[in-house]
């Protein structure tokens, strides 16, 4: 198994060092300009007039700091009904043939061409005033436009794929051998469940969510439309970031948006341990799989 | 086949899959219908008075334009950077490369608001830009710039995979043969990852036609000039015009559809002719 000692000369498909040089060079380049300076210039300006500042913007402020509860509100909602949905929707997918299944697969990534504010548009169309069931739930003095319930749907709805995506391809990749086993062996649904789904897909699960609540968190076309901005009443974070902004209130805006930033780089985080916890778990599965793989003499 | 078997011997299909139709129903197919069928509601010529309009046909220009700037741009600094992420080794790569998802996770608010205080005349950018006369901020040039940034994962995402997939040893046929490496990389490499290109293209493309969260804050919004369609149907909606703002949702969706229908003719044909 003696490697061939490292060639000194260059190979055919290695670029000379002066063209690898300048095209890490212009990629840095490109991504400083584009992602990593804007990210840093939200710290510098959030922090511009020191840490007390910062806090003051953020908390002394009522109506910011309302649009922190809120979004706190809305967005575990609408994360926890996509999470139900997200794992339903994998079972289905990644587990079983039926017709229509590549239709429904790609129906769950609808809402990423749907521009926000047309989820936003329609839903004003379905619970407005003048809206399909506007006449009826004025009658029963319910409110979903302009309202907790608006804001939900929208999340919900623009968000609703992120942890059906994360799981469908990963289910798929841990294949059905352990719960066939499982069930064979007598365990009962949510036995199998809990004791062998679960387990294997808990770190994909995890950053599906995090993600999700990330979307959700940030989400603002589809959201703005819905709300109606009532200061104090139906902005969420980015809505406020907003308003903030339209008021000339810069340091209250990007202290407010520092916020959303940090959720943003602790998502990126995220990810990058658990998709390699995933490839470790995988590889584990696959090394565990080709050990017991020797056929039986009979079946 | 293991998947006849599976719902013979694994519980929960008629569970997770009425399940499934029923949430998306309820969330997603009764609001996208409620939409079409305003929108049917209307008589052709009420129709045809909101979506032609002279403002409505400035946005939609805009809108389909500054789409496809920025995802001709970001063709050009995808490829650039999914090229150096996978081939060469450099300090810090891990972190270029998780960075690469930040528009996923970074809230479309933030980007807008950082984007248009950089390029005003006292911003990071703008006091270099400013004074050669390049207006980035409340700007058609400011919308460009902040979809790039929105799309940029796209293709770099796409075409990672089947750059790490490409056969070196293809490449070094190619050089015995006697193709110099800019031969090597327009007749061998490129073919092979234009598939890809071109999908990553088209989604950084749908996604930019939607846009609302960013462009709001860099355009100025200023109607005929730097209006895009998203923000004339809030514009409309705020005018309690709503037959107008459903007209012009049903062109904008109209017109992702189809780049979504695209998308996925490319990936059924790029499988049949690479697969």
């Amino acid at each position: 198994m003696a490697e061939p000692r490292a060639v000194t000369h260059l190979r055919a498909h290695d670029d000379p060092p002066a063209v690898k040089a300048a095209l890490i060079l212009a990629a840095v380049a490109v991504m400083a300009f584009f992602v990593v300076v804007p990210l840093v210039n939200v710290f510098v300006q959030a922090f511009a007039g020191g840490v007390g500042v910062y806090w003051r913007n953020l908390v002394a402020d009522a109506d910011t700091l309302h649009s922190i509860k809120l979004t706190l509100i809305v967005a575990p909602i609408a994360v926890g009904s996509n999470l139900v949905f997200g794992i339903a929707a994998a079972w289905a997918i990644a587990r079983f043939h039926f017709p229509g299944r590549t239709l429904l697969t790609a129906l769950i990534d609808l809402p990423f061409t749907v521009s926000p504010v047309v989820v936003g548009l329609f839903l004003l169309l379905l619970f407005g005033l003048q809206g399909t069931f506007g006449p009826w739930l004025r009658a029963h003095d319910l409110k979903i436009v302009f309202a907790l319930p608006g804001l939900v749907l929208a999340t919900a709805f623009v968000t609703f794929p992120v942890v059906a995506r994360e799981l469908i391809p990963l289910m798929e990749a841990i294949g059905a051998e352990e719960e066939v086993a499982a069930v064979s062996l007598g365990a009962r649904g949510w036995q199998m469940f809990r004791l062998i789904t679960l387990p294997n897909i808990k770190w994909g699960l995890l950053y599906g969510v995090i993600l999700c609540n990330a979307r959700a968190m940030g989400e603002f076309g589809a959201v703005y439309v819905v709300s109606g901005h009532i200061a104090g009443k139906t902005d969420t974070m980015p809505l406020r970031v907003e308003k903030l902004f339209q008021e000339y209130n810069l340091p209250g805006a990007f202290a407010l948006a520092s916020v959303l930033a940090m959720l943003a780089l602790v998502t990126l985080f995220a990810k990058t341990a658990l998709e390699w916890k995933t490839r470790r778990d995988l590889a584990e599965a696959e090394r565990l799989r080709s050990n017991t793989s020797t056929p039986p003499a009979r079946s | 086949m293991t998947t006849d078997v599976n719902r013979r011997v694994l519980p929960g299909f008629s569970l997770s899959l009425g399940y499934t139709l029923l949430y998306m129903s309820l969330l997603v197919a009764i609001p996208l219908g409620a939409g079409f069928l305003k929108a049917s509601h209307l008589s052709f010529s009420e129709f045809w008075a909101a979506v032609a309009s002279e403002r409505a046909l400035a946005a939609y220009r805009l809108t389909v334009g500054a789409s496809l700037a920025s995802a001709v741009i970001n063709v050009v600094v995808g490829v650039l950077v999914a090229w150096v992420l996978v081939r060469y080794q450099f300090p810090l790569k891990g972190l270029l490369d998780s960075l690469v998802d930040l528009p996923f996770a970074l809230p479309t608010a933030v980007a807008g608001l950082v984007y248009s205080d950089l390029f005003v005349e006292q911003g990071w950018y703008g006091r270099f830009l400013v004074p050669l006369g390049i207006q980035g901020a409340y700007s058609r040039l400011g919308i460009v710039l902040v979809l790039v940034f929105i799309g940029f994962p796209f293709v770099v995402r796409t075409l990672q995979p089947v750059l790490e997939g490409l056969d070196k040893d293809v490449e070094e046929a190619a050089a015995c043969l006697g193709a110099n490496r800019l031969q090597t990389a327009l007749r061998v490499i490129f073919p092979s990852i234009l598939p890809a290109v071109i999908t990553g293209f088209a989604l950084a493309f749908a996604r930019s036609l939607g846009e609302y969260g960013s462009v709001v804050f860099v355009s100025g919004n200023m109607p005929f000039r730097t209006e895009i369609a998203p923000v004339l149907i809030v514009a409309r909606l705020e005018e309690f015009a709503y037959t107008e703002a459903t007209a012009i949702a049903v062109v904008l969706l109209t017109i992702s559809f189809l780049t979504l229908f695209a998308i996925n003719l490319l990936e059924r044909w790029s499988k049949r002719h690479h697969g």
